[in-house]
């Protein structure tokens, strides 16, 4: 008679649950959740052997490695969750250098109180992500903070990935006469969020379109390895980040406002907020700069690839000592595309 | 975007853009000042400037309401957060004036200060109902625009028997600054400022109607076209401008006739009729005191006054030291004319009101006008 004694006699109760001050002291109660359910939902080889640290071997080459915090209110919103964010977003800023992404690492704050039903969605949310992705969740982190000093869930997620040999990608690489790609419609991820806000009740068919980007951006760089620059426009909008690349590039841009794409429920929600699509957040879009001969034989690399099937070229670098990022508008004439200021919308990510 | 992209269109742009230049006397300037910040904020994001003549010109008036809100008012806003410990609920562009001693309803708020953003006076009265325990102050401003909803939040405010709820009222009426601004001694005596004609208020226009600008048109001998917020709006209204001052004609015409009636809504009248009366004057920044040029709440309802609620310091505040606002607002200087502009005030750090709001003059040339360059034509 053999009764195997269980390590964790009573269930983690993920439907009536919360986080309470002991998941975060380092005992039992934190080895349960752990167990229970974030090894449970990120389950892999590497996460298994429950160290403080995820051990592997690497390979010869560039890496690169790159972190983002997720605060993002509300938790789940049309299209996604602060989960599968925190997968998309870390996994897109590593392969915005023509990386392929490797390994996730997962922190987390929560807040007490905090619904262990709510937990369980996004940490399986994020796995699912990060299976879909190919790119495991190998070591993690879990801090408890008192009620009232969080705000339910913030996740910080870091990536690192290998660059193929050869390829160069950097925001100051950008040269007058250079194409400038972007790889859909504009805007979708900050309505999203928007109409899911508390104090703004609009209804919109629209979802957010959090997505990684690695697959696209791999067979991109395998099609034109002499890509200049590639950026997710995430928070501040294309406008944003088509300024950050002309200051960091020191050159000049000009946008034809006709071929950016914006939905017209997106367009619509944003006539009615009084914002402008091109500063609102995206997170499965990229911006690509590159030479001519590149833009003509990636567009229909781009489009081929579920992400980037309205792929399109939306301008070009030009030399400018201020630069400028000018847009000759729908209506015929022309203005400056400033930096974003102020902020139109706290939190969004 | 249905009924939208209908008053955007390149191609009538175009048509618009050679008929305005068919009309125009090349001998002459036509200087046409666009009221509203919403105008404003249309002509530089879409470029409507490049598609005028050279001796059209567009001046910015004081159309804004976060602009001529004058610093003092922001003071006694801040005052109310910091001293009386109220929820203050407010539009978001106000966050950011500056206020006097470098603060800001933002600052304030960054420093612990109860300054709730929110998008209309519902959301006020939504947060009044939730926190039975604290007192609520909305921090109303604008045109006739704005007025009928905080008319409506004070009655709903009433008949709900809602006791935490006040309203700093800051709303201000339109034909007051249009005349103020003709009878400025820059306009009327110097001539320094030559304004020739109006593109009339359009969203304002809907709710006081076309009637109220008939006697200054006369009065004054200027043209008035209530105009559309929409760029071929604008153009449109230039041309009908034009075409009254080649015929020597100042009348009050409606370009805008899908929304604004003479009459004008006349519910939304009689709904800022029951809760407001005329202040005898109110100070705008820009304009200097205004006789007649604002509204107070009636006293039968001065429960939900705050000026009544609360005990307001008297605020000595004064503009920074040469911030152009004042004379930008009249339309006697363009931003580019102040020295502060895009050195030391930009929209990160504004150290004026007009750089603060998206319908300011100093943040429209800023965000979108800067060293404008033409767009090549194409043959």
């Amino acid at each position: 008679m053999s009764a195997v004694v269980k390590r964790f006699p009573l269930r983690l109760d993920t439907h009536g649950g919360r986080i309470d001050m002991t998941h975060g002291s380092g005992g039992r109660a934190m080895a349960q959740l752990i167990d229970e359910l974030f090894v449970k939902h990120l389950d892999n080889a590497l996460l298994r052997q429950a160290n403080d640290q995820a051990a592997f071997d690497v390979t010869a080459g560039r890496m690169v490695m790159s972190v983002d915090g997720h605060v993002i209110s509300p938790l789940f919103f049309p299209g996604g969750d602060i989960g599968s964010l925190s997968v998309h977003g870390t996994i897109n800023d590593v392969a915005m250098s023509g990386a392929i992404p490797r390994y996730l690492s997962a922190g987390f704050i929560l807040e007490e109180g905090f619904p262990l039903a709510d937990l369980d969605r996004i940490v399986a949310s994020m796995g699912k992500a990060a299976n879909a992705a190919g790119v495991p969740v190998v070591t993690g982190d879990t801090k408890v903070v008192e009620k009232g000093k969080g705000d339910g869930v913030f996740i910080t997620t870091t990536g690192i990935g290998v660059v193929p040999e050869g390829v160069r990608i950097s925001g100051d690489q950008a040269r007058p006469g250079d194409q400038i790609l972007l790889s859909g419609s504009i805007g979708d991820h900050g309505v999203a969020i928007m109409s899911s806000r508390e104090n703004l009740e609009f209804e919109t068919s629209i979802e957010s379109d959090s997505a990684s980007l690695h697959r696209l951006v791999e067979k991109m760089v395998a099609c034109a390895p002499s890509i200049h620059c590639l950026r997710d426009p995430t928070r501040g909008g294309v406008a944003t980040t088509l300024n950050e690349l002309a200051m960091q590039s020191q050159v000049g841009m000009r946008l034809t406002e006709s071929e950016i794409p914006v939905k017209p429920a997106v367009a619509s929600a944003c006539e009615l907020l009084g914002l402008d699509p091109l500063y609102v957040a995206n997170e499965g879009k990229l911006i690509c700069i590159c030479s001519k001969q590149d833009a003509e034989q990636l567009l229909p690399v781009m489009r081929d690839d579920p992400l980037g099937r309205e792929s399109r070229i939306i301008g070009e670098v030009v030399e400018d000592p201020h630069h400028f990022v000018q847009m000759e508008t729908l209506f015929g004439g022309s203005r400056v595309v400033d930096w974003l200021s102020g902020e139109q919308l706290p939190r969004i990510c | 975007m249905k009924y939208v992209d209908e008053f955007r269109q390149h191609k009538l742009a175009k048509r618009l853009s050679a008929a305005i230049k068919d009309e125009s006397d090349p001998s002459r300037n036509y200087n046409l000042m666009e009221f509203c910040g919403g105008h404003t904020h249309a002509i530089f994001r879409y470029g409507v400037q490049d598609l005028m003549p050279d001796n059209v010109k567009f001046v910015h008036g004081p159309g804004c309401p976060v602009c001529v809100l004058p610093i003092g008012r922001i003071d006694e806003a801040i005052h109310l957060v910091e001293a009386e410990d109220v929820i203050l609920c407010t539009y978001g562009d106000l966050l950011r004036v500056p206020a006097s001693g470098r603060n800001s309803l933002i600052k304030v708020k960054a420093a612990g200060g109860d300054v709730r953003m929110v998008y209309s006076t519902q959301d006020a009265l939504r947060i009044a109902r939730e926190n039975p325990d604290r007192e609520v102050v909305f921090l109303a401003i604008g045109f006739e625009t704005t007025t009928p909803p905080s008319a409506v939040a004070i009655q709903q405010a009433n008949a709900a028997g809602l006791k935490n709820f006040s309203l700093f009222c800051n709303h201000v009426l339109t034909p007051a600054a249009i005349q103020n601004i003709l009878e400025s001694p820059e306009v009327r005596e110097i001539g320094s400022v030559s304004i020739d004609g109006f593109f009339g208020p359009s969203h304002v226009s809907s709710i006081i109607g076309s009637r109220p600008y008939e006697f200054f048109a006369e009065e004054f001998q200027r043209p008035v076209v209530i105009a559309g917020f929409e760029p071929l709006d604008v153009m449109q209204s230039a041309l009908m401008l034009i075409r009254q001052l080649n015929e020597g004609r100042y009348e009050v015409e409606n370009e805008y006739t899908r929304v604004v009636s003479r009459e004008g809504n006349q519910k939304a009248q009689q709904r800022v009729a029951d809760v407001f009366e005329l202040r005898r004057s109110f100070e705008w920044r820009g304009l200097g005191t205004v006789p007649y040029s604002a509204l107070k709440i009636k006293k039968m309802y001065q429960l939900f006054d705050a000026e009544k609620r609360f005990t307001l310091p008297v605020s000595q505040a004064k503009d920074v030291k040469g911030c152009e606002c004042p004379s930008i607002l009249r339309g006697a200087k363009r931003p580019t004319d102040c020295k502060l502009f895009g050195t030391v005030c930009t929209p990160e750090n504004p150290m004026g009101s007009c750089m603060v709001s998206s319908e300011g003059a100093c943040a429209a040339y800023w965000s979108y006008g800067r060293f404008r360059q033409p767009v090549q034509q194409s043959a």
